[in-house]
């Protein structure tokens, strides 16, 4: 009897093991970015931006070219990049720091613009690469490096729902939050993100963006599997996931 | 009847706008700021239609992380901006550097510091000779003194930010920027310059390229800093550019960049026309600083004057290439103040006439 070879490694997922912790969800995601650019068929004619914060290496993982740039400013360079190569399939790796925080004006405006780029959003609630800071995606009540008593809307604010907000602006041609908490939801998290590329590669108008709702145990103080039972239960809620446009 | 001439009439940021596009600049991106808006008009009319890329960014920092993107394909990108808007680029200048990525970038300077005034300054100096950023890098700085000169100098830039994969800075100011004067467009053409193989264009039967700025490993940082400054020395060996007259038998020698280098040169001739024998040099590159030549006119014994629309930056470089041989003075107004002719000889004039010339 022969063996058939079902499950395989994306040849765009390099080999090298990454540097995440234990029940991060960056590695599921780079490989959903791998999986889709491979289904695709895509390799040779996409450009990646690398942000700043725990991605900040994704070119270590991912095997396309890559660009790492300052903090918050991925839409910005994209834009460099895709209004002079057009015909590249140019996407942005973002955090919740990088994109939602420092990095807002970027996004807000390279949707605005109606970039047609694939931006792939990983929230986290935390900034992971400083050492678990508040994060504009930080929800009510979470405790971290500087929200020691818990985030309080009266002093920090509500968690900012960046899929939503985006989502209104005529520029954006794709926008769906999806989740790596589960194998159902990493399926259809899969989907997402193949379909926000797949629209760049048919021209399809406007800026996809894909909100990962992806767990941080380390900095949510918590083991992998509470960490996943967490973001169902308590993210979820606020970033309800599912199609916001388009 | 007039006769046909190559010769226009063109303000100097209309003339940095139109040489950049002989030269080839392939995608701009800029955000409004006085005075240099005439620039960001020209190019919003002429390039989209040859087909080249005009993005009106959100911001500055929006706009020099946009040259950083499209710089990072290899195509010939530029912004421009002034004063408020330059110290707002900072953080990409830094990245530009240590991604070893070619950029050209106009400052058309106004008076600071804060928002300052949209009256004509040298007040950037520091920030663009020193790099301005953080971290150890440098910019090539152009100073050009008048519109033909911002033409021909914006065309060299690109040549020199591919050539050493650097930002090379054209240093104007709302003076030069704004006047007309005839200009006559040399023709074009590119040298042979290093392939851009380092270019993200997707890997396509290549290994993947990655431009890149962190360097966590242990010593890879400082190999990359000492390969930035070994280039930066080369950078000192060939690219000085300096303009000087009148030195010889001078008693006396100002020393001034861009538009003060015309003051300078006028008082000079009013000076020699009074006989009091004066002399100047005109840096063209204020880095690399010509301090050579200023070191060695200065094994004479003579008296410097640095006069600048700033309160005293150029004149610490002045200070360190003549090196104590001789005395350093300085002239300067700031916040949009301009040193007149007048100003400068009688500056001249006050050290000279009472003891007849130097001792």
């Amino acid at each position: 009897m022969t063996m058939q070879k079902v499950f395989a490694r994306p040849p765009t997922l390099k080999l090298n093991p990454t540097h995440y912790c234990p029940g991060c969800g960056h590695g599921i995601v780079h490989r959903l970015v791998a999986e889709a650019i491979d289904d695709l068929g895509i390799r040779e004619r996409t450009i990646g931006i690398a942000p700043v914060g725990c991605a900040v290496l994704a070119y270590d993982y991912l095997d396309v070219d890559m660009v790492e740039v300052a903090h918050g400013r991925a839409p910005a360079v994209a834009t460099g990049i895709k209004r002079v190569r057009p015909d590249r399939i140019v996407f942005c790796y973002q955090g919740d720091g990088d994109l939602a925080s420092i990095g807002a004006a970027e996004i807000l405006h390279a949707t605005h613009r109606g970039e047609p780029l694939t931006v792939i959003f990983v929230n986290n609630a935390v900034y992971g690469m400083t050492g678990g800071q508040m994060a504009p995606t930080s929800v009510l009540q979470q405790v971290t490096a500087t929200s020691p008593q818990g985030r309080r809307a009266d002093r920090e604010g509500y968690p900012m729902q960046v899929a939503e907000l985006l989502a209104v602006l005529p520029g954006a041609g794709y926008v769906e939050r999806v989740g790596v908490h589960s194998p159902a939801a990493v399926r259809t998290a899969k989907k997402a993100v193949v379909h926000a590329f797949e629209r760049q590669v048919k021209c399809e108008p406007g800026l996809s963006l894909i909100e990962v709702l992806s767990p941080c145990p380390t900095y949510w103080r918590m083991t992998p599997a509470q960490a996943l039972r967490w973001l169902q239960q308590t993210m979820c809620p606020v970033f309800p996931l599912g199609r916001l446009k388009g | 009847m007039n006769e046909p001439t190559d010769r226009v009439l063109m303000t100097g940021n209309e003339a940095l706008a139109e040489a950049a596009i002989r030269a080839g600049l392939e995608a701009y991106f800029g955000y409004p700021i006085t005075p240099q808006n005439e620039l960001t008009g020209y190019l919003a009319a002429h390039l989209p239609p040859l087909g080249r890329v005009f993005v009106q960014s959100e911001s500055e920092l929006a706009a020099i992380n946009m040259v950083f993107g499209a710089s990072a394909t290899g195509a010939r990108t530029m912004t421009t901006s002034s004063s408020p808007g330059i110290s707002l680029m900072q953080e990409g200048l830094s990245y530009l550097a240590g991604a070893e990525l070619p950029a050209v970038v106009a400052n058309i300077m106004r008076g600071g510091p804060g928002l300052g005034n949209i009256q004509p300054s040298q007040a950037d100096y520091f920030q663009a000779t020193r790099g301005g950023g953080h971290g150890d890098y440098r910019l090539i700085v152009l100073a050009p003194a008048t519109v033909q000169e911002t033409a021909d100098l914006t065309m060299t830039a690109f040549d020199l930010a591919d050539r050493y994969r650097m930002t090379v800075m054209i240093l104007s100011d709302g003076v030069l920027g704004q006047m007309m004067e005839p200009v006559r467009f040399r023709e074009y053409h590119r040298p042979e310059l290093p392939p851009k193989d380092w270019a993200v264009t997707g890997a396509q039967g290549r290994p993947q390229n990655i431009v890149r700025t962190l360097w966590l490993a242990e010593g890879m940082l400082e190999q990359r800093n000492q390969l930035l400054q070994a280039k930066y020395r080369r950078v000192e060996a060939n690219e000085v550019r300096v303009e000087a007259g009148q030195i010889e038998d001078a008693d006396y020698v100002i020393v001034a960049y861009g538009l003060m280098a015309r003051a300078a040169r006028a008082a000079v001739h009013r000076l020699r026309a009074g006989g009091v024998k004066a002399g100047w040099i005109r840096p063209i590159s204020l880095w690399p600083f010509p301090s050579e030549i200023i070191g060695r006119v200065a094994q004479q014994p003579r008296v410097f004057l640095t006069v600048e629309m700033s309160c005293g930056q150029m004149v610490q470089d002045v200070r360190l290439a003549v090196g104590g041989q001789c005395p350093v003075l300085f002239y300067g107004r700031a916040g949009g103040g301009i040193p007149t002719v007048d100003e400068i000889v009688g500056q001249v004039e006050k050290l000279a006439l009472p003891a007849g010339g130097p001792r």
